[in-house]
């Protein structure tokens, strides 16, 4: 035994001399380029959140030719986050990119460490002189389908599969009940939580208890497609999230509030380029594409395709804001009077729902 | 079928593992030479990651502390038959009860504030762990399904508490408790990395497991009711006693673990805080072939492995799909290559000669 822990000495002796002479940083390939690094809190996958970010990649690096990209799949929040953030940092990487809200403190501690590197935290609100924050006007889009959605119900029973009680879901339920009900007074918007953002079996069970109590258009938050697959399986309508899910239910299928990184991410790395990066925080609406809905589907009838079409171009040319007063909560409370408009704070921190919803926010 | 074999040689059982991770080596070379990268680089990768540097070492180090922890946490109840599923469970108990102290009592401020929120987190693991044990000892309630049951349990607690009592008010309704005051951090030991006290308790806890195991009248007591749990009643062991015990010395062991996590590498509760230490505690244990020294090696191995997956990411653009094939295939081959070292294949419907072997 003794024998056996005096070779593991030497060895261990022998690792940690070739660790230090591997460990010398080599000349990086590319060198020259700027080189950027995406996290991803899931995998990429066919459909979803992670997958519009890694289209994002694929467009910065087919139209920035000063560019490379890598990208980590699967980073857990608490446990991997500031490894894999110090680890990219470390191998010469000048722009790095975390596209989930847990990641914000373990890159603000690596961003200290290392002020010459770049980082952006989508939807986060901690920043530094090399941190920016970055999000988009989801809710625009979000707007614009609950408008399909209160001209397409019959039953006035819609159906809201919401992922986690936080503002940025609560902002959706809200942007999308005002449209609704901007073309449909007397619709309902029913709120069940999943609490997943992808669990395709547990936001199914969720999307068939709306469709038992006579919801005939379903819409969600989360990544997986088991909402428009459900609302297709009852043979009734969905909106889906963040991709076009049109295959997973073509029929059924209306639109989808859907997201496009890679206009704002060549922004970004062109800042890094011209060394004009700053801790800014980003807010990138339709108007700039990284917001937009997804073409209409085979269910939704000439009027109303003309409306989304009109309220679209409305948004487009700035005459039309999604959370414009006045707006009421579900107590019949006047929360932004007529003339007025829910500012950019107040959004940040929603936790109210609005006149229509039926359903509250837990814990609250 | 399965046949013992009579007496696995030594040879064999050190040789096993080496022809096993050479034959996940060989499986997973087609793969990556399908996926039109070299292996060779690839397995290059693998291993410069996490050994190739400092900062490789240091945060295998750290990775491989909670596993370590989780790992003994299966392993001593194995060692009496007793199969704890809960690790994840019982740590993330741990670190519940870890930032409660540090965020919401006076200790989690004071000078005393590391060793409160440890001895809350293994008091929590071993409360967490004490359910299934007294429902196995008083009513035989098979522990490996209520143990299994509690993790999902405990996330749900974890989960209720960040978005409800505890969620940050600074946090601008993001499902986060508040940060950890200062105090309640466990110290850096290796400054420029984050080798933290925690790393070194789990180091400490190795050779306590060990000695307990082979030391103590309670450790005999263990291993004999493990062996025969007939002849311990005959020799008057107190099965129920001992089975609470162990169950709630395993409990502490993860707790231990989420309070390190906790307090040590996210510095808040909130999700994501383990990738399932608990879970790859079990194959901790199993490849340590239940020998507390050996959890050190494996987890250090297996939290080697964990990095390598980045780099092969990083460097060599490889989808985690991949990665999680690559450290799959190794878990079958060791796991496998374990089955083959002690037990020979024969194809016989009923071997005669063999029969007598059976183990």
């Amino acid at each position: 035994m003794r024998r056996w822990t005096g070779h593991v000495g030497v060895w261990l002796r022998v690792a940690l001399v070739a660790a230090l002479v591997i460990g010398v940083p080599g000349v990086a390939p590319g060198a020259g380029k700027l080189k950027v690094a995406f996290v991803y809190v899931g995998p990429v996958g066919d459909a979803g959140w992670t997958y519009e970010h890694d289209q994002g990649r694929k467009y910065l690096e087919a139209h920035d030719p000063n560019v490379t990209t890598t990208a980590v799949e699967s980073v857990a929040e608490g446990a991997d986050s500031e490894r894999v953030f110090t680890d990219l940092a470390r191998k010469g990487y000048g722009l790095i990119i975390g596209t989930s809200f847990g990641y914000m403190d373990p890159m603000l501690k690596v961003a200290g460490e290392f002020p010459n590197v770049d980082f952006v935290h989508i939807s986060g609100f901690k920043r530094a002189k090399n941190m920016m924050t970055a999000f988009g006007k989801i809710e625009q889009a979000r707007y614009l389908t609950g408008i399909v959605a209160g001209r397409t119900t019959r039953t006035n029973v819609i159906g809201y599969v919401a992922a986690h009680p936080i503002p940025e879901v609560v902002r959706g339920i809200d942007a999308f009940t005002l449209g609704v009900r901007s073309v449909n007074p007397r619709a309902t918007v029913h709120v069940v939580w999943s609490n997943t953002w992808y669990d395709p079996a547990q936001e199914k069970e969720a999307a068939d208890s709306l469709l038992s109590i006579g919801a005939d258009v379903l819409t969600q938050h989360q990544d997986s497609p088991a909402t428009v697959q459900a609302a297709a399986a009852a043979g009734k309508f969905a909106i889906g999230y963040n991709s076009d899910m049109s295959r997973f239910g073509p029929k059924a299928f209306l639109t989808a509030p859907v997201w496009h990184w890679g206009p704002m991410y060549l922004y970004i790395a062109k800042q890094v380029e011209a060394g004009t990066f700053r801790g800014d925080d980003l807010w990138w609406g339709m108007d700039r594409g990284t917001v937009d809905i997804a073409p209409l589907g085979p269910g939704v009838p000439p009027a109303t395709r003309a409306l989304v079409t009109a309220k679209r171009q409305a948004m487009l040319a700035g005459h039309l804001d999604e959370f414009a007063g006045p707006i009421k909560d579900q107590a019949g409370a006047v929360r932004v009077p007529a003339g007025g408009t829910l500012d950019h704070a107040a959004q940040l921190s929603l936790d109210w729902f609005v006149q229509g919803v039926v359903g509250r926010i837990p814990s609250k | 079928m399965c046949v013992g074999r009579r007496a696995p040689s030594r040879l064999a059982a050190a040789a096993a593992p080496i022809v096993s991770v050479l034959g996940a080596l060989a499986a997973g070379a087609i793969v990556l030479a399908a996926s039109g990268v070299n292996p060779l680089a690839a397995y290059g990768a693998l291993v410069s990651e996490p050994f190739g540097s400092a900062f490789g070492w240091s945060e295998t180090l750290v990775k491989a502390a909670p596993l370590v922890l989780t790992g003994l946490a299966v392993l001593l109840p194995a060692r009496m038959r007793l199969w704890n599923i809960g690790a994840e469970g019982q740590l993330q108990c741990g670190a519940i009860a870890a930032a409660g102290v540090a965020v919401f009592t006076a200790a989690g401020r004071s000078p005393l504030a590391v060793p409160s929120i440890l001895a809350a987190g293994m008091a929590a693991g071993a409360v967490w762990c004490l359910v299934p044990a007294v429902l196995r000892a008083v009513l035989a309630v098979n522990e490996t399904i209520t143990t299994l049951l509690m993790n999902y349990v405990a996330l749900l607690l974890v989960d209720f508490l960040i978005y409800g009592p505890w969620q940050d008010p600074q946090g601008r309704g993001f499902p986060l408790s508040p940060v950890l005051p200062a105090p309640s951090r466990l110290p850096v030991l290796v400054p420029g990395t984050r080798i933290h006290l925690g790393v070194a308790l789990a180091l400490l806890a190795v050779p306590a497991v060990a000695a307990i195991l082979t030391r103590t009248r309670w450790g005999f007591e263990i291993r004999v009711i493990g062996d025969n749990p007939d002849a311990a009643r005959y020799a008057g062991m107190d099965l129920r006693r001992n089975i609470i015990l162990v169950m709630a010395a395993a409990g502490a062991l993860a707790g231990l673990a989420g309070a390190g996590e906790v307090s040590a590498v996210s510095g808040r509760l909130q999700q994501g805080l383990s990738p399932g230490y608990g879970y790859t505690g079990i194959i901790v244990a199993w490849l340590a072939r239940l020998h507390p020294a050996a959890t050190v090696l494996v987890a250090v191995l297996l939290g080697g492995l964990f990095l390598g997956g980045d780099a092969l990411q990083i460097s060599l653009h490889l989808p985690i799909a991949i990665v999680y094939m690559l450290q799959g295939l190794i878990f079958f081959f060791v796991l496998g290559g374990e089955q083959l070292a002690r037990y020979g294949v024969c194809f016989r419907k009923r071997p005669a000669a063999a029969a007598e072997h059976r183990a």
